[in-house]
């Protein structure tokens, strides 16, 4: 068989474990592109309509972790990363990376960036004026296990106020980037904490328009998962889109 | 079945955890055949957005994918990961990737489908990611008979065509504007 660029191989074949497409979400689930109330995305939104694509191979495909940046044995720990503990609340932050089916995604890239326990990011574009910590970086990988399991232990993040609006503050956060196990279930999002009062205030987390969907990014503490003497556990499981039915009406 | 977990924005900040330091490379430096991809990412009012995300996505020139399942037999070339991530702390509007032409596809319907890269572009002020697809200009008997191109109206095709320059290819993304790159819902 020939190998030449110009000769396609037919190289679609089902591969256990692989689904040969992958559901289309429903509308409401993710928030729009277009939301005023975030005033950045006024010049960021396309005003073109979507246009549908039917999948093909790339995109029910998704890179090989072994073929990207190795993940360190303590890169799961942010409070590890410097001389000596970062200034906060120590928090675990746990919970699995699974499909709408509930299969676990195993092996799986999962990647968090947060601010410091004072609200404060270490890049040089966050101006707030809040102290940064000599030991805190704020950035951490982990690697999900046979049932999809991960877990980072790190420093409660504080709220920040931003720009957007008179008196604008962030709910405290926590950023999660998600690699799945196909180009199409890719996810961007950010985990929450319970009971934060600057939920009803906050266009982001507001820009889920439906209130069951939003409260998905809000973690649950779990008293079980609690470490007695040492730091306090909050749950947060990730659902990516799973399989679809071969869709017929795609067919060309 | 289980709910699905909405997206939220990347967020201005991103640079603290997702860059690699190879994260630009689809292939090693010094592969034969390697090729930069360069551009810009452009907002409504024209103006350069510095603070995007963008990752890419292929096959290799054979059509096989340095995948977790090992598509095709999973790709043979040396190096290859298919996958690139450019994003910068101080960025000013503009990518670049090293990377190889892919191949053509034939794909599960029995069309063709021509060289193409998926593209994912985040960025603060968007709230789920923008996906869109490069093709080269130099292919254009693939490109008339790709079958995702087709649904697309000629006169926006172009925006997804990178442009033959200085020793590789140039696309530039526009999320908004009279030059409003083609997104794609998948």
């Amino acid at each position: 068989m020939s190998d030449s660029p110009s000769t396609p191989r037919q190289i679609y074949a089902p591969v256990a474990d692989t689904p040969a497409y992958y559901a289309r979400e429903p509308a409401g689930i993710h928030p729009p592109l277009d939301f005023p109330g975030y005033k950045s995305t006024a010049l960021r939104h396309p005003k073109q309509p979507l246009v549908y694509l039917s999948q093909g191979i790339t995109e029910v495909t998704g890179p090989a972790l072994s073929s990207l940046a190795p993940v360190g044995e303590l890169d799961n720990d942010l409070t590890r990363q410097h001389d000596g503990e970062p200034i906060g609340e120590r928090t675990v932050v746990f919970g699995r990376v699974l499909d709408t089916e509930g299969k676990p995604l195993r092996n799986t890239l999962v990647e968090i960036w947060q601010a410091n326990a004072c609200g404060r990011y270490r890049h040089r574009w966050d101006r707030f004026p809040a102290p940064l910590d000599p030991n805190f970086s704020g950035a951490g990988r982990a690697i999900t296990d046979d049932e999809g399991r991960y877990r980072f232990i790190t420093i409660r993040p504080g709220p920040y106020p931003w720009g957007n609006h008179y008196n604008a503050w962030r709910p405290a956060h926590i950023h999660f980037s998600l690699l799945g196990r196909a180009f199409a279930q890719r996810l961007v999002t950010q985990m929450y904490f319970p009971g934060d009062p600057l939920f009803p205030h906050d266009p982001i987390f507001n820009s889920i328009p439906d209130e069951a969907v939003r409260n998905r990014l809000v973690s649950r503490f779990s008293i079980e998962d609690t470490q007695p003497d040492w730091a306090l556990a909050y749950e947060f499981d990730i659902h990516l889109r799973g399989p679809g039915a071969t869709p017929l009406e795609e067919a060309v | 079945m289980f709910p699905i977990t909405p997206a939220q924005t990347v967020g201005p900040y991103f640079a603290i955890g997702l860059p690699w330091p190879q994260g630009p490379h689809a292939v090693s430096p010094g592969t034969a055949g390697a090729i930069t991809l360069r551009g810009s990412v452009y907002d409504g009012a024209g103006a350069p957005i510095p603070d995007f995300l963008l990752e890419t996505w292929q096959a290799d020139p054979a059509g096989r994918f340095a995948d977790l399942h090992g598509h095709g037999g999973g790709s043979e070339l040396e190096g290859f990961r298919g996958f690139a991530r450019v994003g910068h702390e101080d960025g000013d509007g503009s990518f670049e990737v090293l990377t190889v032409k892919p191949g053509s596809l034939v794909l599960a319907s029995g069309a063709t489908a021509a060289p193409h890269i998926d593209v994912s572009l985040f960025a603060r002020g968007l709230l789920h990611r923008c996906v869109t697809r490069f093709y080269f200009a130099d292919e254009e008997a693939a490109n008339a008979a790709d079958p995702v191109l087709a649904t697309i109206p000629p006169a926006r095709r172009e925006t997804l065509i990178a442009r033959v320059a200085n020793g590789g290819y140039e696309i530039n993304i526009h999320v908004q504007g009279p030059q409003e790159t083609v997104f794609f819902a998948i």
